[in-house]
């Protein structure tokens, strides 16, 4: 039976206004779904909430904003439908695009912070070690989680707001300490001397997801000096291909120092080897394009590209030579902040004239931005070529960043090995 | 007569419609046509509209609660939902229905062998999930 407190109780009956009442309705409702016990308090939420769905989704807002409801705590927006920043590209409906822009629009008159990011951890302030946040979006989730040790459960659509709104979260799940123990135990093969290293993360990612369900992994055997990078494509694989919400990589995320540490001391239910032949098998499935295969795009930055992914890039741009532009549309997501760091350095102007498309606050897999939408594209997301086919009706190659790049130049499939 | 908890409160009486599979309502539901879109599922091309959904879990993204909050709205999405796990999108997506449109579309979780029993029934569903008790009756063969 939930207990609630004197505060949950005066917002639950209206005292803090119709709008707080409404979000704690949703808050004590999911609780009561969970069993838990009461609420507690959280320091940040990320909302999934301003991407369009439909109606649904204005009435919902629009409510809040009616009221002249607030969020109570620090809160970041995950992509919208439009990128705000290059609105031309956008060639979709017009009435979807205008109610898209007022759902983005009323997200920030509740206090939202316009980060329009999928990748909330790569901004400033980011949750720390054991802070208790309620954030949406899957590989947010799984980041934040695994690779800062902040705790959050697999929040959604309406409960990320209502969480936002009243500070509020049902204390069950990963809020609570025993719920975080490692329950198998994937045991991979050492693929860091591979030349596509960064293939390897995605497709493990995908592996451990559809093997783990919603159960808590622990990885053993991750090169010693993966970057977060890497582990934000292992966690947003993982969290497409199953529900995982957190992953702990053996002596390297911070739950993990050792595999007991990742287990609580207990003995794990099912122990996985994982061999780099397996790994290979995940890269086959996902892939569709063979080497020569004509292609219309490269799209990279899903989760959305960091300031060391781009100057990876544009070490990868600059064996092909300064002046030459590569013969296929060449996308990257990432958020508006990035890109603002990028035009500091100088770095943005350059991206352009070498005809690299940087796209914000949206990806190129939920909404029409590419000029494109049939035939072969190629990533290295697993979490695009995932949902990429189904959501916009392109057939997908997955390759590493190097292979990307080699390939947008020569605008056929290549492979390296 | 069945038991099983509460998820989300309401009455439905109605035909079942039985997912062997889990959906993903984001990708995989139309809430506009009221079909089911996900080509790999084995009901894709049946429609939830006018029936009660009998399905064990939901699976994929958490815009799956928005997308069956909104095929509520439209009268594309199911009367009523009989699940084996708590599962907070499907809960979520109908309780927000209600708080926004008063639609009621209960939400209730049976255990395993109540489940097995619903999947393998003949005839409409009835259900009565009474918030003040937490308890919901599931009426079997209820034409």
């Amino acid at each position: 039976m939930l207990q609630l407190n004197e505060r949950d109780n005066a917002m639950l009956a209206g005292e803090f206004g119709p709008g707080v009442a409404r979000a704690m309705r949703i808050v004590t409702r999911t609780a009561d779904v969970m069993s838990a016990p009461r609420l507690i308090d959280i320091g940040s939420a990320h909302i999934d909430g301003c991407l369009y769905h439909g109606q649904t989704s204005l009435d919902f807002v629009e409510f809040f904003v009616a009221t002249q409801t607030k969020v109570a705590v620090p809160t970041t927006l995950n992509v919208g439908s439009l990128d705000l920043i290059h609105p031309e590209l956008y060639h979709g409906d017009r009435e979807i695009q205008r109610s898209a822009q007022r759902l983005m629009d009323a997200h920030l008159l509740l206090g939202c912070e316009s980060s329009f990011t999928c990748a909330p951890y790569q901004l400033k302030n980011r949750p720390s070690f054991g802070d208790q946040i309620a954030w949406a979006e899957s590989n947010a989730i799984v980041f934040a989680n695994s690779v800062l040790g902040a705790r959050t459960n697999r929040y959604g659509d309406f409960l990320d707001l209502a969480a936002a709104i009243t500070g509020r979260a049902p204390c069950a799940g990963l809020h609570v300490d025993r719920n975080r123990a490692a329950q198998i135990v994937f045991r991979v093969a050492d693929f860091s001397p591979l030349p596509s290293r960064d293939i390897y993360f995605a497709a493990l990612g995908l592996l451990v997801g559809k093997v783990a369900g919603a159960t808590v992994p622990a990885i053993v055997g991750l090169p010693s000096d993966t970057s977060e990078d890497e582990l934000k494509a292992l966690g947003a694989a993982a969290a497409s291909s199953g529900a995982v919400a957190l992953f702990h990589a053996v002596g390297i995320t911070p739950e993990a120092p050792t595999l007991d540490a990742a287990l609580h001391g207990r003995s794990p239910l099912d122990t996985v080897d994982v061999s780099v032949a397996d790994l290979d098998e995940v890269r086959r499935t996902l892939n569709h394009g063979r080497e020569g295969d004509e292609l219309v795009a490269v799209s990279l930055g899903t989760p959305h590209f960091s300031l060391a992914e781009f100057q990876r890039l544009a070490t990868l741009l600059d064996r092909f030579g300064a002046g030459r532009k590569p013969k296929v549309d060449f996308y990257v997501n990432t958020s508006r902040f990035i890109l603002w760091e990028l035009t500091e350095r100088g770095l943005a102007r350059q991206f352009d004239e070498r005809g690299i498309q940087v796209v914000v606050d949206t990806c190129t897999y939920i909404t029409p931005v590419m000029k494109k939408l049939t035939g072969l594209v190629m990533t290295n997301s697993g979490k695009w070529a995932s949902y990429a086919p189904a959501n916009i009706g392109v057939t997908v190659a997955y390759g590493s960043m190097a292979e990307c790049v080699q390939s947008a130049f020569e605008g056929k499939v290549r492979f390296h090995g | 007569m069945l038991r099983g908890d509460v998820l989300v409160a309401g009455r439905a009486h109605a035909e079942k419609i039985v997912l062997t599979q889990p959906l993903s309502f984001w990708g995989g539901y139309d809430a506009a046509a009221g079909l089911i879109i996900d080509r790999t599922h084995p009901l894709a091309g049946a429609s939830l509209a006018g029936k009660i959904m009998v399905m064990a879990h939901a699976k994929g993204s958490s815009s799956s609660s928005s997308v069956l909050a909104e095929a509520i709205r439209n009268g594309t999405g199911p009367l009523g939902i009989v699940l084996r796990e708590r599962d907070l999108i499907i809960a979520i997506g109908a309780l927000v229905a209600f708080e926004l449109y008063r639609v009621e579309v209960p939400v209730v979780c049976v255990d395993a062998r109540s489940f097995a029993h619903l999947v393998a029934s003949t005839g409409p569903l009835r259900i009565e999930a009474d918030a003040a008790t937490g308890r919901a009756a599931i009426y079997v063969d209820a034409g």
